[in-house]
């Protein structure tokens, strides 16, 4: 069996290989042969799957070692494969909802160009996302990490001749950088305190070594997970990402990749428990993302930022119950599975619709769609229920599960968390009614696209999507959108992903199944809370309730404008994503390019100067000294009486005293 | 007649001759002033010889003048191509060695 681990990776490898060197002769298959690789890779996740279960929940773990990578005295880096039960849950998450969005792809790439490109990178993606979650040391780890990095590069920026996508692929690259640069610090501070990155040795280790340290490395990992996942501060990335076409959006930026943060948190589980400070970081940056995300849901119009808004936010919730340490982990990789399932769905279904309205993404351009398209609403519906915790669907029991854990943590912090939970519900809730309603309810705002009604006078092109809007406003007055449902490789996905998020929950909590799945890997604890699971979960009720009612008041009772109204300063703040972009341009950019001016100007006066000096002073006093040098024997003359005199009267002097 | 008067003349002829190379211009003078120099010296060394009742200074006059003798041959030779060259004997026209 541990012979098979390789073939999981192999498999899309090779199709990457073979689609990116294949060259056109390869444009007609190229996308099946993307297809059947992945589907290759998902069967061999679930052989291995099958076998792990007929096993006792002790000896599960495979692991298999390919080569010594570098082999150097005191410092050993194997390529070796490790695959125990949190493993196999990535595992089965990548190449189920991967191969799913292959097929998609299939339809909704169909007439670009340059499909078997985009499979190729799609294959490349999946062979890194895998390799990060079955690398059996952090080294190997770090080498996914940067494939995921360069995939999602490749691919946010895969219609690069729109100046904005090749735009956003750079941001995306370069603030994963800085996370990057984080995950590499963690490892070369493992590599000095425990001598080795192996993730047995490491994590068995961190019982005795000092807090501070493991403090460090806990920190430097965070930094890690908030790059990669998208976390306040390193959230701006995501929502530009959305450039991307949308099944990596469904793909990287919502089911998979953007989780990479919470699979390394979990799986350093060991080192947070032992370094409690670096966990309460944790923590606050889950708390705050959550809240950031939710908040710059609501105010979005384009429909895929919405929806990164709220990825960045359910994001959150995983971060949070990561922080909370073995209270949290097993729901952390819970909602991180039913959200995969949901959200890829969400943007699946997002995709449907722009792929039937002229890719028009503003929501505001929507508005009845659920008669043209039946199938894309209710599988959105289904996925919009299940995020929103509506009871017996993913999302209710996942998220549950963490508020009741970060009511759990104890103490103030367990209110403060718990709290802060709750009102993501209730926000959450809000944002996605707002989107369901925009989308498939009231009146058909496409078909009057080009008149935006008179009695709406205070109006401006606010936001910076707004811009692209009114672009497309343009263009959609010219034709007006038909709309259409979706072909059958796209519906069918859909579909599928529909039952993941309807079913998924309920099938890991009864009997608390995934507990004990995932319990040999990660360990849990109860915990002690304060109320009851039963408080917590009408708790849950009820501000579901009153964020949908809310967003129902705002959206569903009274016709949305064709043309965003001006809004608080809240909104209008939130529409610029919290002013994220500005804090940066304030902060890192100008203050870099003060930084660098003063540098600059140190150098010229300082630096410069000591040099120029140091010449300038001895250029002048080599011209008084040469002034000596007139030629004329009798002055040297004069020179030499005069030294033999002084060191006569020296001598003289000496004798004397 | 006490010795140290010797050493007395013998101050004041190499203060005349320093003055001499420090304040002539022709070569041929500032020439005599070393020699002048040179034998202020030895009647020093004589004089040193005398007062201490040994020959050392005696013998280091000897030295002098045979290391004045080899100045005279290679110093007249330069003066002598100097002026050859320059159709002058002054010191001051051979200030070629500046920058």
């Amino acid at each position: 069996m541990e012979n098979l681990i390789a073939l999981l990776v192999a498999a899309p490898l090779l199709g990457a290989a073979v689609l990116l060197c294949g060259g056109r002769r390869l444009d007609r298959s190229g996308h099946w042969i993307g297809t059947v690789l992945a589907a290759a890779s998902f069967v061999v996740g679930a052989v291995l799957f099958t076998d792990m279960l007929g096993k006792g929940a002790e000896d599960r773990a495979l692991h298999q070692k390919l080569f010594s990578w570098i082999p150097v005295e005191g410092f050993q880096a194997d390529v070796a494969f490790q695959l125990d039960q949190l493993s196999m849950t990535f595992v089965l998450l990548i190449t189920g909802v991967g191969t799913l969005i292959h097929i998609y792809s299939i339809g909704y790439m169909e007439h670009d160009e340059r499909r078997r490109r985009f499979f190729g990178y799609l294959n490349l993606f999946l062979a890194a996302m895998l390799i990060l979650v079955i690398a059996d040391n952090y080294l190997l780890l770090y080498v996914g990490w940067e494939g995921v990095g360069l995939a999602s590069y490749l691919l946010i920026g895969f219609w690069q001749h729109k100046p904005s996508a090749a735009t956003a692929a750079k941001k995306a690259f370069l603030v994963n950088r800085v996370g990057d640069i984080g995950l590499s610090i963690a490892i070369m501070l493992m590599f000095t305190t425990f001598g080795t990155f192996a993730f047995g040795p490491v994590l068995e280790a961190t019982g005795d070594t000092s807090e501070g340290k493991l403090t460090a490395i806990g920190l430097m990992l965070l930094l890690a997970a908030c790059g990669k996942s998208a976390q306040v501060p390193l959230q701006s990335w995501l929502g530009d990402a959305m450039e991307g076409p949308t099944p990596v959006s469904a793909l990287i930026h919502a089911a998979t990749m953007v989780t990479a943060g919470v699979y390394l948190i979990v799986r350093s589980g060991a080192i947070f428990n032992a370094a409690p400070d670096a966990q309460l970081v944790v923590t606050i940056v889950g708390a705050v993302t959550l809240l950031f995300g939710a908040i710059v849901g609501c105010a979005k119009d384009d429909i895929k930022k919405a929806l990164a808004g709220s990825t960045m936010s359910q994001i959150g919730y995983m971060i949070l119950a990561a922080g909370l340490g073995p209270i949290g982990y097993v729901f952390a990789i819970m909602h991180l599975v039913t959200h995969g399932f949901f959200k890829a769905g969400l943007f699946l279904g997002a995709g449907s619709v722009m792929h039937g309205m002229n890719d028009e993404v503003d929501m505001r351009r929507y508005g009845g769609l659920r008669k043209y398209m039946p199938v894309t609403f209710v599988t959105f519906g289904l996925g919009y229920l299940a995020i929103i915790g509506f009871p017996g669907l993913s999302g209710f029991f996942s998220k549950d599960k963490i508020i009741e854990a970060a009511f759990a943590k104890g103490g103030t912090e367990g209110w403060i968390l718990g709290s802060v939970a709750l009102l993501g519900a209730a926000i959450t809730a809000f944002y996605m009614t707002r989107v369901m309603l925009m989308t498939f309810f009231g009146e058909e705002r496409w078909r009057h696209a080009a008149t935006p009604s008179p009695d709406e006078p205070d109006v401006e092109p606010a936001a910076d999507t707004r811009g692209a809007a009114a672009a497309g406003h343009a263009a959609a007055a010219t034709r007006e959108p038909h709309p259409h449902e979706s072909p059958k490789s796209m519906t069918i996905p859909m579909i599928v992903l529909a039952f993941g998020s309807v079913f998924a929950g309920g099938l890991f909590s009864v009997g608390d199944r995934f507990l004990h799945w995932l319990e040999p890997v990660t360990g849990h604890d109860h915990g002690h809370a304060p109320v009851s699971a039963t408080t917590v979960t009408a708790a849950t009720m009820v501000v579901l309730v009153i964020g949908v009612a809310v967003a129902w008041a705002m959206y569903g009772r009274k016709p949305v404008p064709a043309v965003a109204p001006r809004g608080s300063l809240l909104t209008r703040a939130a529409r610029r994503d919290l002013l994220q972009d500005d804090f940066n341009h304030v902060v890192l950019v100008r203050g870099g390019e003060h930084l660098t001016r003063s540098l600059v100007y140190v150098d010229h006066t300082l630096v410069d100067g000591v040099v120029n000096g140091t010449a300038a002073s001895m250029g002048g006093l080599s011209g008084r000294l040469r002034k000596l040098q007139n030629g004329y024997a009798r002055s040297y003359a004069v020179s030499m009486f005069g030294g033999t005199a002084v060191l006569i009267a020296a001598t003289l002097l000496m004798r004397a005293v | 007649m006490n010795p140290v008067n010797y050493l007395y003349l013998a101050a004041l002829l190499f203060t005349i001759g320093a003055s001499g190379v420090l304040i002539r211009r022709n070569a041929i003078v500032v020439f005599m002033c070393i020699e002048l120099m040179l034998n202020a010296c030895n009647l020093a060394l004589v004089s040193f010889s005398r007062m201490h009742g040994n020959l050392d200074g005696q013998i280091l006059a000897f030295f002098t003048m045979v290391v004045a003798a080899a100045e005279v041959v290679v110093g007249l030779a330069i003066i002598v191509s100097l002026f050859r060259s320059r159709h002058s004997a002054s010191v001051d026209d051979a200030s070629l060695m500046k920058l």
